[in-house]
């Protein structure tokens, strides 16, 4: 394979040093480093992390490959700086097997984007009755480690006691989509002031915050660990904070649009901003900041989720739930953590990258850059402003077009394959 | 702009006068004598042509024999300008039918006011005849309407304005012609 | 004043606009009297009647405003949508647009459906919101109002006036009527004060940007409200269903109006009910048939009002 030389690359402790990939390594990090290399990077003026993880995104294949499939999946990832994404269970067939995981797994690397790392269904068919052969898809190649019915919530308590105790045996976590069924049947958007005006049915924050509740105390009693996909409201920080400093094993993501947008927004019936979390109010927004920067929440994931044009061009009742996020997480960070001045390039290399691939157990992801680790590389211009407008997603449902948002990827390294040069995706993957 | 009176006070008062009494000649009295003034000045002179009437011929009843009719809907032009604002129809009490029915407005123009007021009457009822008098006729006929009595016949250019002021709506009773 | 393009919602109204079609729908109401009660004004308009949910009362209301007015009907009675997976919203309305409607009046199950409409630019003409899932029905509240004024002021007294100071009361299941939301926007603009009276359950639960003070007690608001009017809204039994309230019984001694609740009412106070009403429910039969009662003429101000909403919309040069 091929070698890679970047020069004057910024690191997130603010050193500026050279860095070079030989294969899928990186052989050194330092200054001054002259090596002959099959491609040289001039990354002066910009920011290289490690490449991100997402944690939770919607491939969509198998199934519905008319919203996206798991190759343009992987190449909007690789445009987002992403170098693994968690795909999530909800297909057709639903990953609920060995089989479909080894399935899934192995088009993300016919792909050759990202490491698609396929997520197991807690229960069979997403049905939440009957537990998913967890363990066959831990031991599978797909190695599967994070198990999420999300889409729906596994609201069945014993069912949920069931799959924490369960998971223990292979270093597993439920990542649970923290939504109680009964509060919100035919819910269309946040349950406030504007849906009131609005006459949608409301989605109330008490229907996010007493599954959280119920489910860090499960995992207390258990022993086990648990994650807590968008988190959207300030009451469901509130219990993630409450339950980390009694010492319980949770960890929290939150997506970019949450970070971003309000139900504000909602009054245009507009329904590329129809979502599951609905968008909130400032005061959620502000709350789940706070919580990025102090550590309550752990990690942005994207939930990255595409739908097709008839899907979102129509009355709002019938529209799907779902936005796009690959493309803009980094800047959506990079808004809230640095242009705040409230923390800096090592949380973002944290809440993007390092900690979902610990939460993953991905052991070639979100390392250190430094020699010996796997070349899983980003370099973002972080004077950059671009003004939102296409994206490499098969679809388009994108609340942020026509935003203006900081930062842009300028180069991904994917195990020492540029997918992304000069902001422009390479044409194949790596294989 | 520059505007000149064509008409002062005195002058309206004599032609409205001289209509009054042309209206009843015409008639043979004043039997079955109904004057419908077309919003808004038309109504004010309707009103002043009434009281000349009753005034030399007091078995005329003018309140019982004067109207209002509203021709907004009727117009042919609605979809060349912003929405108008609809206002009131008064028919008198006896209605329109077998009624001699004079309508009455400030300045004839291009006829198609009339013209929308004669489709307006239909909805109202069957006239034995229409008649029309006006206070101001300026010519440029876009249809064929005449007036059977002209307080004044002025002949203008297309761009000129005549405005004509009522004491009851202006403040003060004149013609004007603006160029 | 700006010219309406639409009316999707009360909030499209300033109270010069309200009042304007208020004042319209008078001489409407003059046509409405005559023998012949027709105008040429909408002569050679198509206008689409696109009902997504059976209403045969205001789709007649409708249908006759837009034939009194000259106008040609079409009744699109649209089974399914996209939720039933039927034809969807927006290809029906490529279809009319297509076949040449110059107004369409919407009536959908979806919130939001008559501005998804309006904004899409699927259609080029008027789009009149006759009631969109549990959001609005302007034209509801419109002939509210001119039936409140009508009653408050009399037949030619009424011209030019808002509603101001009147007290109006509303009461059943606030929380799903598009009525009640309408009505409390409509109200406020003309000058009134709104208050909604229901259980706790069918109440808005943040209605911090609702301009109406809420009671729980029908009895109480009453004597302390002293209102003008009361609006009755009708009440869905698939409401006890879901456990909204416990039982029509209940339900009905607690916020329903009966005979003692209308003797309660100050003299003159109008009782009124959007219709259909529930006899029995939430309103008895001597209230409904009592003197106080606004049912039929509500009907028939529909047409007049909904005459005027169309003149305003239709009869004009089109931006």
């Amino acid at each position: 394979m091929a070698t890679i030389l970047i020069k004057n690359a910024t690191l997130a402790s603010g050193s500026v040093t050279d860095i070079t990939i030989d294969g899928e390594t990186i052989t050194a990090v330092g200054t001054g480093l002259s090596a002959t290399a099959d491609t040289t990077i001039d990354a002066t003026g910009l920011v290289a992390l490690p490449g991100f993880v997402d944690l939770h995104t919607h491939l969509r294949e198998p199934g519905f490959e008319g919203s996206e499939t798991i190759l343009t999946g992987s190449q909007s990832a690789a445009a987002g700086g992403f170098t693994a994404v968690h795909a999530m269970a909800n297909t057709s067939p639903v990953q609920d097997t060995a089989g479909v995981v080894e399935q899934v797994m192995a088009l993300g690397q016919e792909a050759g984007y990202v490491d698609v790392v396929p997520v197991g269904a807690v229960t069979v068919g997403l049905d939440g009755k009957q537990l998913a052969e967890l363990g066959a898809m831990a031991a599978s190649k797909a190695r599967v480690r994070v198990f999420s019915d999300d889409g729906k919530c596994v609201s069945d308590p014993v069912l949920m006691r069931r799959a924490l105790e369960y998971v223990k045996a292979f270093d597993g976590v439920i990542a649970q989509h923290a939504q109680e069924p009964r509060l919100t049947e035919g819910a269309q958007m946040n349950e406030g002031k504007v849906s009131a005006e609005l006459g949608l049915t409301g989605w109330p924050a008490v229907a996010e915050e007493s599954i959280i509740a119920r489910d860090v105390l499960l995992a207390e009693h258990v022993g086990s660990r648990v994650h807590v996909c968008h988190l959207s409201t300030a009451g469901s920080v509130e219990i993630i904070r409450w339950a980390k400093a009694k010492g319980i094993n949770v960890t929290a993501e939150v997506t970019p649009h949450h970070l971003l947008l309000t139900d504000e927004l909602a009054r245009s019936y507009d329904a590329v901003y129809k979502v599951n979390p609905p968008l909130r109010t400032q005061e959620d927004v502000l709350a789940l900041r706070e919580a990025l920067v102090d550590g309550t929440i752990d990690i942005i994931a994207t939930d990255h989720a595409p739908h097709p044009i008839e899907s979102k061009d129509c009355e709002w009742q019938a529209a799907a739930f779902g936005m796009l996020g690959l493309e803009i997480a980094a800047s959506v960070a990079q808004e809230v953590l640095i242009e705040s001045g409230k923390s800096d390039w090592s949380r973002v290399a944290q809440v993007l990258s390092q900690n979902p691939a610990k939460i993953g157990r991905l052991e070639e992801q979100g390392q250190e850059i430094a020699a010996g680790s796997t070349a899983n590389l980003v370099l973002i211009d972080p004077t950059a402003k671009r003004v939102i407008e296409t994206s490499h997603s098969k679809s388009e449902n994108n609340p942020y077009r026509g935003l203006t948002l900081p930062g842009a990827v300028k180069h991904t390294i994917y195990r020492g394959y540029a997918t992304v040069t000069d902001g422009k995706l390479a044409a194949k993957g790596r294989n | 702009m520059p505007s000149r009176t064509v008409l002062t006070d005195g002058d309206i008062d004599r032609a409205i006068t001289r209509i009054a009494h042309e209206i009843v000649e015409s008639n043979h009295g004043t039997k079955n004598l109904i004057l419908l003034g077309i919003p808004t000045r038309g109504v004010q002179i309707a009103d002043r042509i009434a009281q000349v009437i009753q005034r030399h011929y007091p078995d005329f009843d003018a309140n019982a024999s004067v109207g209002r009719l509203d021709i907004t809907m009727y117009r042919d032009d609605l979809n060349l300008h912003p929405n108008r604002a609809v206002t009131e129809t008064t028919i008198p009490a006896a209605g329109l039918d077998g009624a001699v029915v004079v309508l009455v407005d400030d300045v004839l123009y291009s006829g198609r006011t009339i013209r929308a007021a004669l489709d307006a009457l239909n909805a109202h009822g069957r006239p034995s005849v229409v008649r029309l008098a006006v206070l101001v006729d300026r010519g440029h006929r876009e249809l064929p309407i005449r007036a059977d009595f002209v307080g004044k016949n002025l002949p203008t250019s297309r761009d000129e304005r005549i405005r004509v002021q009522l004491t009851e709506n202006d403040g003060e009773t004149c013609v004007v012609i603006e160029s | 004043m700006s010219q309406l393009k639409h009316l999707l919602s009360a909030n499209d109204l300033s109270r010069e606009a309200a009042i304007g079609i208020l004042d319209t729908a008078e001489e409407m109401a003059g046509v409405n009297a005559r023998a012949i009660k027709k105008l040429p004004t909408l002569q050679g308009k198509t206008v689409v009647n696109l009902f997504f949910e059976d209403s045969t009362r205001t789709r007649i209301s409708f249908e006759l405003a837009e034939k009194r007015l000259s106008a040609d009907v079409i009744n699109f009675a649209a089974k399914g949508s996209s939720v039933s997976k039927g034809e969807s919203l927006k290809d029906t309305a490529q279809t009319l647009e297509a076949m040449g409607a110059d107004a369409v009046v919407i009536r959908h199950g979806a919130s939001g459906a008559a501005q998804k409409l309006a904004q899409s630019g699927w259609i080029e003409g008027a789009i009149i919101n006759a009631g969109d899932g549990t959001h609005e029905h302007p034209t509801q509240a419109l002939l509210d109002a001119f039936t409140i004024r009508r009653r408050t002021f009399g037949v030619g007294n009424s011209a030019g006036r808002g509603l101001d100071g009147l007290n109006v009361v509303i009461v059943g299941d606030v929380l799903h009527s598009r009525v009640a939301r309408s009505n409390a926007i409509l109200l406020n603009t003309l000058g009134a004060q709104v208050h909604f009276v229901a259980p706790p359950t069918l109440v808005p639960a943040n209605a911090a940007n609702i301009q109406a003070q809420i009671h729980y007690d029908f009895d109480a608001a009453l004597a302390e409200v002293q209102p003008d009017a009361v609006m009755m809204l009708r009440i869905q039994s698939e409401r006890m269903n879901a456990s909204y309230f416990p039982s029509e019984r209940e339900y009905s001694r607690v916020w329903g109006m009966d005979s003692t609740r209308l003797a309660a009412l100050k003299p003159g106070a109008l009782l009124m009910h959007p219709g259909p009403m529930n006899r029995g429910l939430e309103i008895t039969a001597v209230a409904a048939d009592s003197p106080n009662s606004t049912v039929l003429e509500q009907v028939s101000n529909g047409v007049s009002v909904r005459m005027a909403v169309l003149y305003t919309l239709l009869a004009t040069e089109r931006i």
